[in-house]
């Protein structure tokens, strides 16, 4: 029995199949990948997983609660956090405060009517995102409006915002997207590192297969909607129908 | 059935001071994306158009006539429109009589020009900017259009009348085979509803069958890929901001004998057309002007006197619950499109 | 001090010392002087505008200024609080406790329900919605709930009415606990003289606790998640916060600033009228926040400070005034300036407020606090060591 467990999900945008009948199943303390070509459905999946999109048909559930018609918020309380294709974070807010964000989310729940106290005196939290900030290697840019950051500065920056909440599952859509090469290795032992350190179990979308094959345990390749095969990276690599329909022209 | 068709008219000349206001709205809003709250003074400096051709016609000058003697005994002065010296007059007293409708040749340049000016010297520089900061710059503009309305004309209402020809009602109800003078409506009203009809129908017939039209009705939908494609969006948005003002313009001189203009009738108009755009649903031109009669009916229905008594003020307030309610069952409105400012 | 950090501490004296000394530090020119006929501004009429104004602009920017939120309705909570306060001198007795308290209240009630529905949309959709409310609640003032408002009269007190808690001896003017509001102490010294009003007093108090109040909401948790929401509601919902409490309590929190405001209005004159809840009146609200700077501090104090300051001295201004100012020029150069502003003055004041408006908007979207920054980072360019401090608290 996986963490999140999606059982014959099935979601149509007028004619199109956009999903059919996906079951998948992640464990816990894996990085779980999914690849497929353009218009496979890999981000119609994640939205479902989300909260964003309500399938036609089927069931997800994450750590035997179902994850279905809550709302984005709910569904992150429950310990998912996502990481998105461009960072999503309070470009408005110095990169302190969007750490703090999160933790003050962690502790109060969805909402809280905390207007009197200050920010200033939660000495617990700030000092939480103070270690993350250091675990990432920005806490002397703390002070720094959030828009000012680079790329990967901005991507680190989300990635820690997910990471202090300690989510039981991160879902990455597309982390290394448009990033030049050397980001994108920097991506990589980020992503290892968090995987040694905290164990998080993590749902990786990604059209990269470099950084598929160094991260995956295990690989769900979806084609049209539906998915062709899982197994391990290796097993994939070599399997004649993924080959076919998917990696014959990325030459692995 | 007589009385419910009376109500239906009355609805449709305000209705369709709607529609034109929100049309104009719409096109600036779905092409430029901005959000014009100066729009309603575009109404209002139409309107006072009207009022200037008026003045214009009327400016006379004063002779002495030797022959006749006023009532104290000095020598009758005589004002004489210039229009009168110049045309004679029978063509001087036409051209006063037919003002208000002769003011829409004038309108048109004005208010292309200014839409021009605006667009090139003020709202252009907001492209960038937040809804926010275009609400509140439109806002201030508006608000020095009407001070300067004011400063030229003041505070209170100017009667502009229509044509003698239009002056009085038509029966109405004898067209439709009821018994005479059951339904009996003001000419100039009908003439209004049928302005606003051949107008509403231009800027469709613009958009559907030219290829500028087919270009701005593509930038609508996606400007940046039109973009792309290397046509020079701006210079035709530009063109369809003027457009909008001579449309608003436009509605604002043949209103002008229905509601003697003031400084202050582009807001009232203005806050009403907005509600009437969110009800159409921002960004789609058939919810504008369908949603502009529909709100207008409906306030013609709300006046009643039966309604009222039964609702004491609904008349005054409907517009806005029935906003409240579509906004609230169908937040787009009643034609809007999907993704269209709801970021 | 106070729970609020030092620069906020430093701020928040500040303001107490102002607001304090208002009647002395407003009357720079002796009474009867030229100058102190035009400019002089500590008289208790105008003061008290400012103070009030200043707690509905301070109210406003808690919604606007964090969260982004234009509300183009404001002015209904500033009328439904003056309304409501008017009510309780009419049924209880001219103590402001009980309309103050009630003001606010009602204020409150109101904004859940309008909040409620305007928050289920945002951007311009919300500003739309609001402008509606407010329309509906002027015209409903104006003449469909007239027993409630007594409409185009406005209400006021009436000696028919119950008072059921005055007892004899009561002033019949509002007052706090038998202290009248329109009370005052004057004070001579040579050619000055200094009012000090007991109303003003009462307006100033409540200026200082919104202010305090304001700053420690800014610098809370909640203000922390209102500006996060105006930076980015999609990774707000995805961090696991719920972002309509939120805003609602921002909007409901707002309303009742209003509501106090308009509850102080009606304590300092016991009568009120639809007009002040014009849409215009709302778009004068936002000019005061604009104007001053929105999302800071100080900055919509100052504003409505100013606004209410230059419509006092622009409509006071007439011709003959200008004459004499420009008395030095030639005649020709005195005319010609006159006639050029002539327009703006006087009763144009709404022409130069729009002019003004506009300014600020293209020229500088920050307001007056951010000129003022702008102008300071100048002059401090050279010694500009803690940078990093400086950017920690960007909302000053």
């Amino acid at each position: 029995m996986g963490i999140l467990e999606v059982k014959g999900v099935n979601k149509r945008f007028g004619g199109l199949q956009a999903l059919g009948d996906v079951n998948l199943s992640v464990q816990e303390n894996t990085v779980h990948a999914i690849i497929g070509p353009n218009g496979a459905g890999k981000s119609t999946l994640l939205n479902v997983l989300v909260g964003k999109l309500i399938p036609d048909s089927g069931s997800v559930m994450f750590d035997g609660q179902s994850v279905l018609g809550r709302k984005p918020h709910e569904i992150a309380q429950m310990g998912i956090s996502r990481v998105f294709q461009t960072p999503e974070i309070f470009s408005d807010l110095t990169v302190m405060e969007n750490v703090l964000i999160p933790c003050f989310a962690k502790r109060d729940g969805a909402f809280r009517m905390h207007g009197i106290e200050s920010v200033a005196d939660e000495k617990g939290l700030n000092e939480q995102a103070e270690m993350m900030l250091d675990e990432v290697k920005m806490l002397d840019k703390r002070h720094m409006t959030a828009s000012s950051m680079s790329r990967g500065d901005k991507r680190r920056l989300e990635m820690a915002m997910c990471l202090v909440q300690e989510p039981r599952l991160l879902l990455l859509d597309e982390p290394t997207a448009g990033m030049a090469r050397a980001d994108t290795e920097n991506t990589i032992l980020l992503l290892k590192d968090i995987r040694t350190k905290r164990g998080i179990t993590m749902a990786i979308i990604e059209h990269d297969m470099n950084v598929v094959f160094s991260l995956a345990d295990r690989i769900t390749v979806l084609a049209q909607g539906m998915p062709l095969v899982e197994d391990t990276p290796d097993k994939i690599k070599n399997h004649p129908k993924v080959r076919e329909a998917y990696l014959g022209e990325a030459q692995v | 059935m007589d009385a419910f068709i009376l109500q239906i008219l009355n609805g449709l000349d305000k209705g369709s001071a709607y529609a034109l206001i929100a049309l104009g709205l719409t096109l600036i809003f779905g092409t430029l994306g901005v959000v014009n709250f100066a729009h309603g003074a575009l109404f209002m400096i139409g309107a006072f158009v009207a009022v200037t051709m008026q003045k214009i016609f009327n400016l006379s000058f004063l002779t002495v006539d030797e022959t006749q003697k006023d009532f104290l005994g000095n020598p009758l002065k005589v004002e004489t429109p210039y229009v009168e010296a110049w045309f004679g007059d029978a063509m001087g007293n036409w051209l006063q009589d037919w003002s208000v409708p002769l003011s829409i040749l004038v309108v048109i340049p004005v208010m292309f020009f200014l839409g021009f000016v605006m667009e090139r010297g003020l709202i252009k520089h907001f492209y960038k900017r937040p809804h926010a900061d275009q609400i509140l710059v439109t806002f201030g503009l508006a608000i020095v259009i009407g001070e300067i309305i004011k400063a030229f004309y003041g505070a209170n209402p100017i009667q502009t009348p229509p044509p003698t020809a239009f002056l009085g009602t038509i029966d109405v109800g004898s067209w439709l085979g009821f018994a005479e003078n059951t339904i009996a409506y003001p000419t100039w009203r009908i003439v209004y509803f049928g302005f606003s009809a051949v107008i509403i129908a231009a800027v469709f017939a613009f958009l559907q069958f030219t290829t500028f039209g087919m270009v701005v009705r593509a930038g609508m939908a996606d400007r940046e890929t039109v973009g792309l494609l290397g046509i020079d969006i701006d210079r035709r948005f530009t063109f369809m901001f003027g457009l909008a003002a001579a449309v608003a313009g436009m509605a604002g001189v043949m209103y002008a004998p229905i509601l003697s203009p003031h400084y202050n009738i582009g807001m009232d108009f203005l806050v009403l057309s907005f509600v009437v755009v969110v009800v159409g649903g921002m960004g789609s031109l058939p919810g504008a002007v369908l949603a502009g009669f529909m709100l207008g009916i409906l306030q013609s229905f709300a006046s009643m006197n039966e309604v009222k008594a039964l609702i004491p003020g609904i008349d005054q307030i409907i517009i806005y619950l029935v906003a409240i309610i579509i906004l609230l069952t169908r937040p787009r409105g009643l034609m809007g499109r999907k993704g269209v400012m709801e970021e | 001090m106070l729970g609020l950090n030092s620069r906020d501490f430093k701020l928040f004296i500040i303001v107490c010392i102002m607001a304090l000394v208002a009647p002395v530090l407003l009357n720079p020119f002796p009474t009867e002087s030229a100058l102190g006929q035009s400019f002089n501004a500590g008289y208790p009429a105008l003061m008290q505008r400012f103070v009030i104004f200043g707690i509905l602009a301070i109210g406003f920017n808690i919604l606007f200024g964090l969260t982004g939120f234009l509300s183009f309705g404001h002015a209904a909570f500033l009328g439904i609080g003056s309304y409501a306060a008017v009510w309780m001198f009419k049924l209880l007795s001219y103590n402001v406790v009980p309309a103050i308290i009630l003001s606010v209240v009602v204020a409150g009630l109101f904004a859940v329900v309008i909040g409620y529905v305007s928050l289920r949309r945002s951007g311009i959709y919300f500003s739309i919605l609001t402008l509606a409310f407010a329309q509906m609640a002027y015209q409903l003032a104006y003449s469909v709930l007239t027993p409630l408002t007594n409409g185009e009269t406005g209400l006021q007190v009436y000696n028919g009415d119950p008072q059921i808690l005055m007892s004899a001896g009561d002033p019949t003017v509002p007052h706090f606990f038998g202290i009248t509001m329109n009370g005052q102490t004057q004070l001579d010294l040579g050619g000055w003289s200094f009012t000090f009003q007991n109303g003003y007093y009462l307006a100033a108090i409540f200026l200082i606790a919104s202010f305090y109040l304001s700053i420690r909401i800014f610098r809370s948790p909640m203000g922390l998640m209102l500006r996060a929401i105006k930076s980015n509601q999609t990774r707000m919902s995805y961090v696991g916060l719920n972002t309509k409490p939120y805003m609602l309590a921002a909007f409901v929190i707002s309303g009742m600033y209003a509501g106090l405001a308009g509850g102080l209005l009606a304590a300092m004159d016991p009568l009120t009228g639809a007009e002040r809840m014009f849409w215009t009146a709302s778009g004068e609200i936002v000019v005061m926040s604009i104007l001053g700077g929105v999302g800071t501090l100080i900055g919509p104090v100052l504003g409505a400070g100013l606004i209410k300051y230059l419509e006092n001295i622009v409509s006071k201004i007439n011709d003959g005034i200008l004459h004499n100012w420009f008395a030095f020029m030639p005649d020709w150069m005195d005319n010609l300036f006159v006639t050029l502003i002539h327009p703006f003055i006087g009763k144009g004041w709404h022409l130069t407020l729009g002019l003004l408006f506009m300014a600020v908007v293209i020229f500088l979207p920050g307001g007056l606090v951010q000129g003022g920054q702008k102008i300071m980072d100048m002059f401090s360019r050279n010694k500009n060591t803690d940078a990093k401090d400086g950017a920690k608290t960007p909302a000053e």
